[in-house]
């Protein structure tokens, strides 16, 4: 069985065939872009389903299950309702930031997807700052939250908003850090290149103990990161209403819902790629049927986003200043002193090499 | 293609850049300002200087405009709107923004720009091992000075926050 999955190249020649080359180029683009974006589309709805089953299941409960062969086409239905829904507003709220801050969110989220490599043909757009792009692009959707809370002019919003920019922006260090942890042992940023470092083992075994806690400061900065429990001040429903998006509704309220989830799928993602091989087979199994990457990209993304869902609900929600001390007095420093000892490691060649 | 996609990034910049300076709602001109500075990184990647793209938009779109969102969501309200500056300061401003332009533009016509062959795209490791070479051509002296520089506003920043409490702490003593 041989199936080519290379498709920036595929889609190219098989449309230079019938039109000249820039036009090739554009239409390759373009259908490149419509593919990623209704398959993710489908994947965020899917991702919504798996939540409510995982909850469903924490708290001894069925969940959806009346639409479809359990419940498989429920979040196909809440997503037709929330397109025909009215989009409602506030009065005097300022219109153009309103309408703009969900693009924002959503566009910044879908833009991380163009560089992850399922398999080791099927990558869009193999940029040579691979994380830095990703951590570059992730710093640019808190503006679409901070917009949409400041704009809908309520203060439960507003306050919601400001929130999630404190959040946001002191765990993006830890992200980075932790990730800059890494890049010491592959010595280079292309996502590619990084797992071909790792085909003598995954990095997290290469670099054992420092390896194990920049994983767990990842995974902690990451859920942080996305706003989602025991991390979801943001929108802490007891509290604040819904947070940055209680004036949205219809359309605009799903541009935010589902760029949370691919956001959380897009934290898996890099963690699977950095830290556990990305598309490569535990011990080489498959290696000689290339295709069957995208099968163990996908299952450790998903067990990896199983483990955000096992977080969110099992830990109660901590308040602002816990969150901001987690940050500042432990993660930080902590992150500080193991990109350190990883450089010790790594200059002293006691990694791990299978 | 390289050149309508520099001609549409460039209308991009010059209109959200006067609608920065032109819209009177304050949160308005910051984000057409975001939109300037993201057209900007976009010149960089059409250009392949992609690390330097990826900085543009961590360090001004992600660092600094949030920061001037923070402040301005902090001070003001939706319905404010910005004041109409006096005709003089009209003036004195539009004659800084011509000679400014103008310096800048009688340096841009009076050096000749050569087109590069074989052009290779930088890679970040040639950039870091710039950054810190200390032989001829490094860069590992202003590297310093700027470490050194942000360690002194790192500081200060903690002692204005910090204010009356450190001085309180002192005096009891």
């Amino acid at each position: 069985m041989n199936i080519t999955l290379s498709i920036t190249t595929t889609i190219y020649k098989f449309l230079s065939e019938y039109m000249s080359e820039g036009a090739a180029n554009i239409g390759a683009m373009v259908t490149i872009a419509l593919i990623y974006l209704a398959i993710f589309a489908v994947a965020g709805l899917y991702l919504v389903l798996l939540e409510r089953k995982v909850a469903a299941w924490f708290q001894l409960r069925i969940g959806p299950n009346r639409v479809g062969p359990w419940g498989l086409l429920q979040t196909m239905a809440d997503a037709l309702k929330l397109v025909s829904k009215e989009l409602t507003g506030t009065v005097k709220a300022d219109k153009f930031l309103y309408n703009l801050a969900p693009y924002f969110v959503i566009i910044s989220s879908l833009m991380a997807l163009a560089v992850f490599p399922f398999t080791q043909e099927f990558q869009a757009f193999d940029i040579n700052i691979g994380i830095f792009f990703l951590i570059a692009i992730s710093s640019i959707g808190v503006i679409g939250i901070l917009l949409g809370g400041w704009a809908s002019n309520n203060k439960f919003a507003l306050i919601g908003a400001m929130r999630s920019g404190v959040q946001t922006i002191s765990y993006e260090l830890s992200v980075g850090l932790s990730l800059v942890t890494m890049v010491l042992l592959t010595g280079t940023l292309q996502l590619s290149e990084i797992i071909e470092v790792q085909k003598n083992g995954w990095l997290i075994i290469q670099g054992h103990f420092p390896a194990i806690i920049a994983f767990m400061i990842y995974m902690i900065a990451g859920t942080a990161e996305t706003n989602r429990a025991p991390f979801d001040m943001v929108e802490a429903e007891s509290e604040l209403g819904a947070g940055f998006h209680t004036e949205y509704s219809g359309m605009k309220f799903a541009y935010f819902f589902l760029a949370e989830f691919i956001n959380m799928f897009i934290i898996a993602a890099i963690a699977a790629t950095i830290f556990f091989g990305g598309w490569l087979s535990p011990f080489g199994i498959t290696e000689s049927i290339p295709w069957l990457g995208i099968f163990w990209f996908l299952g450790k993304t998903f067990v990896l986003v199983f483990l955000m869902m096992w977080f969110r609900w099992t830990f109660p929600r901590l308040r602002v200043d816990q969150l901001l001390t987690l940050e500042w007095k432990y993660l930080l420093p902590l992150n500080l002193l193991n990109i350190v000892l990883m450089a010790l490691i790594v200059w002293l060649g006691l990694t791990i090499q299978l | 293609m390289e050149r309508y996609i520099f001609y549409i990034l460039a209308a991009i910049i010059i209109v959200s850049a006067i609608a920065s300076v032109t819209s009177k709602k304050m949160l308005r001109s910051v984000i057409y300002l975001l939109f300037t500075l993201c057209g900007i990184a976009g010149i960089y990647f059409l250009i392949d200087y992609n690390f330097l793209a990826a900085i543009q938009l961590t360090v001004y779109a992600g660092g600094i405009i949030v920061l001037i969102i923070f402040s301005v969501v902090l001070i003001h309200h939706i319905e404010m709107e910005l004041e109409v500056a006096k005709l003089s300061k009209k003036i004195i401003t539009g004659l800084a923004c011509a000679i400014g332009l103008g310096v800048f533009l009688t340096t841009i016509y009076s050096h000749q720009f050569n087109v590069v062959e074989n052009f290779n795209s930088t890679t970040t490791e040639q950039i870091g091992l710039k950054l810190l070479s200390y032989e001829a051509g490094g860069f590992i002296l202003p590297f310093e000075v700027i470490s050194i520089l942000l360690l002194a506003s790192m500081i200060g920043a903690i002692v204005i926050a910090k204010g009356k409490k450190l001085t309180d702490k002192n005096e009891s003593k």
